[in-house]
């Protein structure tokens, strides 16, 4: 910030230089929209750091799934604090020489009083204490003594608000209201501010190792793909359940605009009839010609996914979504295995809820033949026996999985009667498209079968769906 | 860019006072966002589940501002004629039959292409006029591709070319407020000339300053309750999280009722006011413990 020309040289530089790090990030940010930013600025109040986060993304961030990456690059560029921060003068900032012995923060009574002061913060939920609190707590258990870099882990580890969470429900619920819907709605509200609590020392300790080893270094290592982009393979849990909530939005806006694709296809057959009415009006000369409405075409589909632990979160994706799209195709049936198959289709019937069907797919479903580890020759084999007559020339198939077969059979001469039955084929494969074709997988086998797409992420099954239907 | 001369607001403080005023509870940067949109003169698109008071906020700033609030409803099929402007056919029609016999076709045809026969539409008219005018572009979503096209030529130059008459430029340029539900994703162009604002679900605290403004008479201890209660519903996993709306429909019930607590009994009883799918409310009933939801209450 102290650049020789002056701040206002300064806070050009580094405006460019947070511009380009969100564009290294992947958000399309234009040339116009960065000019937009620079003239909010002159008309706001820069001392006010939540204003110019305002007006940054305002200006710069037009997806809200791009929102948590430039909040995360925004705390980089434009640290709330320097160094230790603005210390508060009763509670100077306490750090452990490197020769001192340690003491377990269980037995430490400094730990202990710190972490009354956290129970008081979350108890009231005072953000601007927590965000205080957050700062100190960093300084002083951030650093293991004589190493160099930061960690949230040894703050965390030290501070373990997880284990406030039974004294915070017992000061909020009396007797009575232990167990039912207050507990609940206490549990959550004090979940929310302990993991408002873990973000805030995450946005530190990345402040801290920013100042130590340069801000563009720490954005690179920082960022997070956006949920969209996000592997399958790589979702974290809380990713998953996010990824989950966006499956109906997602549903949604595909069907809208699979049904603007239909209506705006190529025009049917000529209606005759109309055509001629239409010309009395302008002498008998049919000027416009009437089109009967195109039939839209809705594929009757068969899901075949592999549930075997290693891509169960993807073919779950895939399969969330096909359910929710159902209005676009007219009948689906999906099948799953491991090295058996089954049918489970009934756990996704209209209206039933996510989770059950997943659990109850993973309880009901007759999946396991032997060795619990996907057999694709013997599954095949089994759909070929029980459910064959679910192929017909109407059908598109879809097979969901990574095409390893433990080295087992493959049974590629039944799944070629399959594809030549059904009128279209495609198989979906969510690992990355280098790993094909590596130890156990047939990927190339299977693919000159039937087409094979890599769909690792919502963008890819996004795509892919839009040109299935 | 300067200052607009006539501008509603000073400061994004000022936005946030005079939205209050008007009944409308910003945050930061809510406040700070409307701000920026009347200081740089650029349409502001405000995206974000339904229910949160994407409409709401501009007709507060319509409030705030005093301005006129004109608004175009969009949705499919939605054309020029009926965004921007039409020529009243009928009229034109009658003029001609009207016109004394021995009248020349070119000063009837220069008669008929005036103002008196333009059907103005919501996008022309919040063009000419010279007061302060809001111009509320609802729901731009469901429109079509096209009609988009059409916006980015009227909002990025604040004029429209009608043929027979030339080209009309705002006098005064409306602050322009478009909504989306984000059904579909609106084109990256008219995305660039606009400021975004995306409104979630509000913090509990603002939410519950939401209630005690809109549903007087309740008390702020159930106002809490309430707002944690359908915060925890947001949470779970179900189709259509309960909007800020719902909340103030659910507040307004519980007084209807006389309910003076949110215990399990009052929710299962009150459940289908903020939940409108049968297995949501199957859903939160296991969740929340409530037992079976009567629906038929």
């Amino acid at each position: 910030m102290t650049a020789p020309t002056g701040a206002r040289r300064s806070l050009v530089d580094r405006h460019t230089a947070f511009v380009a790090a969100l564009r290294e990030a992947g958000l399309p940010v234009s040339v116009a929209e960065g000019l937009d930013a620079v003239r909010a600025m002159q008309v706001i109040d820069l001392g006010e750091r939540e204003t110019l986060r305002a007006a940054y993304a305002a200006t710069l961030v037009k997806r809200p799934a791009h929102r948590q990456t430039f909040d995360t690059l925004f705390d980089l560029w434009f640290p709330a604090a320097l160094g230790d921060g603005a210390v508060p003068p009763d509670r100077p900032i306490r750090r452990r020489e490197s020769g001192e012995r340690r003491v377990p923060p269980a037995l430490d009574p400094e730990v202990q009083a710190r972490r009354e002061e956290l129970f008081e913060l979350l108890l009231s939920g005072d953000d601007p204490g927590l965000r205080q609190f957050a700062r100190t707590a960093v300084a002083e258990y951030g650093q293991t003594p004589g190493q160099e870099s930061w960690f949230s882990s040894g703050v965390l580890r030290a501070m373990s608000a997880e284990t406030l969470m039974a004294r915070l429900l017992n000061s909020v619920l009396t007797g009575q209201d232990r167990g039912g819907m207050a507990e609940q709605v206490a549990r959550r509200t004090f979940r929310d501010r302990i993991s408002r609590f873990e973000d805030l020392v995450a946005t530190e300790v990345r402040r801290r190792i920013a100042e130590d080893t340069g801000v563009e270094r720490t954005a690179r290592l920082a960022v997070r793909p956006p949920l969209e982009r996000l592997d399958f393979a790589s979702a974290s849990r809380a990713d998953l359940t996010a990824l989950r909530r966006e499956v109906y939005p997602l549903a949604r806006r595909l069907a809208s605009r699979l049904t603007q694709k239909h209506r705006l296809g190529h025009r049917g057959r000529l209606d005759f009839r109309r055509t001629v009415r239409a010309s009395l009006a302008t002498g008998g000369v049919p000027l416009t010609t009437h089109h009967r409405p195109r039939r839209p075409h809705k594929p009757e589909l068969v899901i075949l996914c592999d549930a075997s632990d290693s891509v169960s979160a993807f073919a779950h994706f895939t399969l969330l979504l096909t359910f929710a799209l159902r209005e676009q195709f007219s009948k689906v049936r999906a099948f799953a295995f491991i090295d058996a198959t089954d049918e489970i289709t009934k756990y996704f019937a209209p209206g039933t809820d996510v989770v059950d069907a997943m659990t109850r797919m993973a309880a009901e479903a007759d999946l396991v033949w032997i060795t619990g580890r996907s057999n694709y020759g013997h599954a095949i084999k089994v759909f070929d026996e029980k459910y064959a007559d679910a192929i017909t020339p109407k059908t598109s198939l879809l097979v969901l999985g990574d095409a390893r077969s433990n080295y087992g059979e493959l049974s590629l001469p039944i799944l070629r009667r399959m594809v030549d039955q059904a009128r279209h084929a495609y198989w979906l494969n969510p690992e990355p498209r280098s790993q094909w074709d590596t130890g156990d997988s047939a990927a190339s086998r299977y693919g000159e079968l039937l087409p094979m797409y890599e769909c690792r992420n919502l963008t890819q099954l996004a795509e892919f769906i839009e040109e299935l239907a | 860019m300067s200052l607009n001369p006539d501008s509603f607001f000073i400061s994004p403080a000022d936005v946030e006072r005079e939205l209050a005023r008007a009944g409308y509870l910003a945050d930061d940067s809510i406040a700070t966002t409307v701000f920026l949109a009347q200081a740089l003169g650029k349409p502001l698109l405000v995206e974000g589940p339904a229910g949160v008071g994407k409409t709401e906020l501009a007709k507060a700033v319509a409030q705030a501002g005093d301005a006129e609030l004109i608004r175009l409803q969009c949705y499919e099929g939605l054309d020029e004629a009926r965004a921007l402007y039409e020529w009243n056919y009928k009229k034109q029609l009658l003029r001609i039959q009207a016109a004394p016999d021995g009248q020349a076709w070119d000063s009837t045809h220069d008669d008929i292409f005036t103002d008196e026969f333009l059907l103005e539409r919501p996008l022309l008219a919040a063009i000419r006029r010279s007061g302060a005018t809001v111009l509320l572009i609802d729901e731009t979503d469901k429109a079509d591709v096209e009609v988009e096209g059409l916006l980015l030529e009227v909002l990025s130059d604040f004029q429209v070319t009608i043929p027979e008459l030339g080209t009309v430029k705002a006098v005064r340029r409306p602050f322009v407020v478009l909504t989306s539900n984000a059904a579909r994703e609106l084109s990256e162009a008219l995305k660039r000339r606009c400021l975004y604002l995306h409104l979630d679900y509000p913090q509990p605290d603002r939410e519950r300053d939401i209630v005690l403004a809109q549903v007087p008479g309740i008390e702020a201890e159930l106002a809490e309750q309430l707002v944690r209660t359908v915060g925890t519903l947001r949470a779970l996993e179900i189709k259509k999280a309960p909007s800020i709306a719902e909340t103030i429909d659910w507040a307004r019930t519980l007084l209807a009722l006389g309910l003076d607590e949110l215990d399990e009994a009052a929710v299962a009883r009150t459940l289908g006011v903020v939940l409108k799918h049968v297995s949501d409310q199957e859903r939160a009933a296991k969740e929340l413990g409530l037992g079976k939801p009567s629906l038929k209450s």
